[in-house]
């Protein structure tokens, strides 16, 4: 494929030079050839679907970390954070520190201990095979949605910034991603997803770095973005008394109860796109350290994402629209803030780098979910309903194959989404439509012996439905906005989190109800799956610095001091 | 662990990043050179971002090439981590 022949020369954002192009093309032959040298190291299906368990913690924590860096991490937080102020920031913050710190010390030992190969397969030995069977059907729909969002994205990306071709953007990098993956399984995957980790830091690090230079430094660019859009922007928690004094129309109570207890708990830590990068860790520790090395970086990447959206109120000379006004007047959309920006500070060769990033990013996201897929896919469906005796070379043949084949619906998902105006909110939706619920039974059933199979069941049923409920209720009529979001005038992303907030407490109701109604099991039975029935390994032989306690808490306290620079 | 199978991934970023630092840095001296048409400059273009932001990727990239080096790495010792 000449890549300079589909470089259209006139309505892009950026023209690439040949330097450019050269390192967009060294980028695909290396992954590629990551996926080929791993290719003789995934023959057994603990190699292919779970990488020989034999991650290292920073090897699983970066990329348990990159998985999560889809399209939406890279150009739709820096769109929302040019929409909606620092408020977006939330989303990095609270909406993921503390969620993957619990991950890490309470649950990691349960996913560990338990030896499971899924969080459908947590729920299978938890809850019985009604639950696995709801969880895995319900995830791989979601699986693939998301992947084609991201491939969708990726290619709108780079049709905005290059003027390329969308489905020749799609077909491209969808094979290169089914090609690595599908040679060298989750290890090909992990390895990838480090290199596009580090890649997505190479190339986007330059823009705020930058950005703060022109707009003058904080206090500039502070300065810069009151004046343009309003102090409200530039407050992550002193608008949010009211409904109407921030941009995203959102109470305190949506945030913290809405996005970081349920949300971002029911993500971080039952999604099992980023656990399964957690599963791969060599040992108990190494689990258990992943997710807090990846919550300090997390914590870090608003200066990548965040920052840049803010400084697109500080020094562009225009102001950007939604996707809609933009279309209909000519103008930039939120959406294209980060290549803007790109296009600004970058020359020849650091262009080409910052290109690399974003398609890093799409493809690390889009790598997450197909591996994903294929797991859950050949273990929960293929394994458990459709074919029990399967031997472990069939396990792995189905393996490779779900990944093609998750690729192509994937494909054929990014064309269905194109028809969506806004993608972020699509995204959280599905979010609150299956992982709030997920949540409230895998915590439930971590935490107490005495929730039942049926509870645990039919718990996860009702959370799902009332969910999906609650969302086409609002959808039919507007103004069921008042009840589900408690505001007339919440955003769609308002409306997400009290919906993913009320699908989670249904599922706990019901759950409990349920369980006390009916037979609990005995304490023998919830072994290495329960709190209480399930003996933790001490860590008092290792030293302080080598405890993943230690390290949380001093996440955690970064945590809280931003929370209170950006107040 | 099977022998012979162990380059580590912080090799293949090393690599990467020697390879892209080098490309940036010589399309940033190319630059200070044959400096682009003033309309054509980025902002900020008197600050030579690519030639210090290359030589930067370049000297990390030869670092992590020669530090995780196969033969340096000692064969299979270690699980490609």
């Amino acid at each position: 494929m000449n890549l300079a022949l589909l470089v259209s020369s006139s309505s892009t954002l950026v023209h690439l030079s040949l330097v450019d192009l050269v390192i967009i093309v060294f980028y695909f032959a290396l992954v590629l050839a990551i996926g080929l040298y791993l290719k003789g190291r995934a023959n057994t299906s603990a190699d292919f679907f779970l990488a020989g368990r034999e991650m290292t913690a920073w090897i699983a924590g970066l990329s348990f970390l990159s998985a999560n860096l889809g399209s939406l991490e890279l150009m739709g937080w820096a769109a929302s954070a040019y929409q909606y102020g620092i408020l977006a920031a939330h989303w990095y913050w609270i909406g993921a520190i503390p969620a993957m710190l619990f991950l890490g010390l309470v649950m990691m030992p349960f996913y560990y201990i338990s030896k499971t190969h899924s969080v459908p397969g947590y729920l299978k030995l938890r809850f019985g095979e009604p639950s696995r069977t709801l969880s895995s059907i319900s995830f791989a729909f979601m699986t693939v949605l998301m992947s084609g969002i991201n491939m969708y994205s990726m290619a709108l990306v780079m049709k905005v910034i290059l003027g390329w071709n969308i489905h020749t953007s799609i077909w491209i990098s969808s094979i290169t991603v089914a090609i690595y993956v599908a040679l060298g399984g989750l290890r090909s995957a992990i390895f990838n997803e480090v290199l596009q980790f580090i890649l997505i830091w190479a190339g986007a690090l330059l823009i705020p770095i930058l950005g703060l230079i022109e707009a003058g430094g904080v206090a500039g660019l502070r300065a810069r973005v009151t004046a343009n859009a309003g102090e409200a922007y530039t407050h992550l928690w002193g608008t949010m008394g009211s409904f109407d004094a921030n941009p995203m129309g959102i109470h305190w109570t949506g945030i913290v109860f809405g996005l970081g207890a349920v949300i971002s708990f029911g993500y971080w830590t039952t999604d099992f796109l980023v656990v399964q990068r957690v599963l791969a860790a060599q040992n108990l520790r190494a689990a258990k350290m992943a997710p807090i090395i990846g919550a300090a970086f997390k914590m870090m990447v608003p200066f990548i994402v965040i920052l840049p959206g803010l400084l697109g109120w500080a020094v562009l000379p225009f102001h950007l629209m939604g996707e809609s006004a933009a279309v209909a007047t000519g103008g930039h959309s939120y959406n294209e803030v980060l290549p803007l920006m790109l296009a600004r500070y970058c020359g020849p060769g650091l262009l080409g780098l910052g290109v690399t990033a974003l398609i890093a990013g799409f493809m690390s996201g889009m790598a997450g979910n197909v591996s994903a897929f294929a797991t859950v896919w050949t273990y929960d469906i293929y394994g458990a309903l459709l074919h029990k005796n399967a031997t472990d070379k069939e396990y792995v043949t189905m393996g490779r194959w779900c990944t093609i084949v998750g690729v192509l619906i994937s494909i054929g998902t990014a064309y269905l989404v194109m028809q969506f105006a806004s993608i972020m909110d699509y995204v959280q939706a599905l979010f609150s439509f299956f992982i709030a619920p997920l949540f409230g039974t895998v915590i439930l059933g971590m935490l107490w012996p005495r929730a039942t199979k049926a509870g645990g069941f039919w718990g996860l049923l009702a959370g799902t439905l009332s969910s999906i409920g609650m969302w086409t209720w609002a959808k039919v009529d507007p103004s069921a906005l008042r009840y589900v979001a408690l505001s007339p005038r919440a955003s769609d992303m308002a409306a997400n989190m009290y919906r993913a907030l009320w699908s989670w407490i249904v599922c706990v109701l019901v759950t409990v109800v349920v369980s006390l109604l009916t037979k609990p099991q005995s304490l023998e039975e919830l072994k290495g799956l329960v709190y209480g029935a399930t003996e933790i390994p001490k860590e008092d032989q290792v030293s302080i610095f080598h405890r993943p306690v230690f390290w949380a808490v001093i996440v955690a306290m970064v945590f809280v001091i931003l929370q209170i620079i950006f107040w | 662990m099977k022998a012979g199978l162990s380059i580590s991934i912080w090799f293949f970023i090393g690599l990467s990043l020697l390879v892209n630092g080098v490309i940036i840095f010589g399309a940033g001296v190319y630059e200070l050179i044959q400096p682009p048409a003033p309309e054509a400059r980025v902002v900020l273009y008197q600050l030579h971002a690519s030639v210090w932001w290359g030589a930067l990727l370049a000297l990390l990239g030869a670092f992590y090439c020669w530090h995780f080096a196969p033969q340096r790495e000692g064969g299979a010792s270690r699980p490609g981590m």
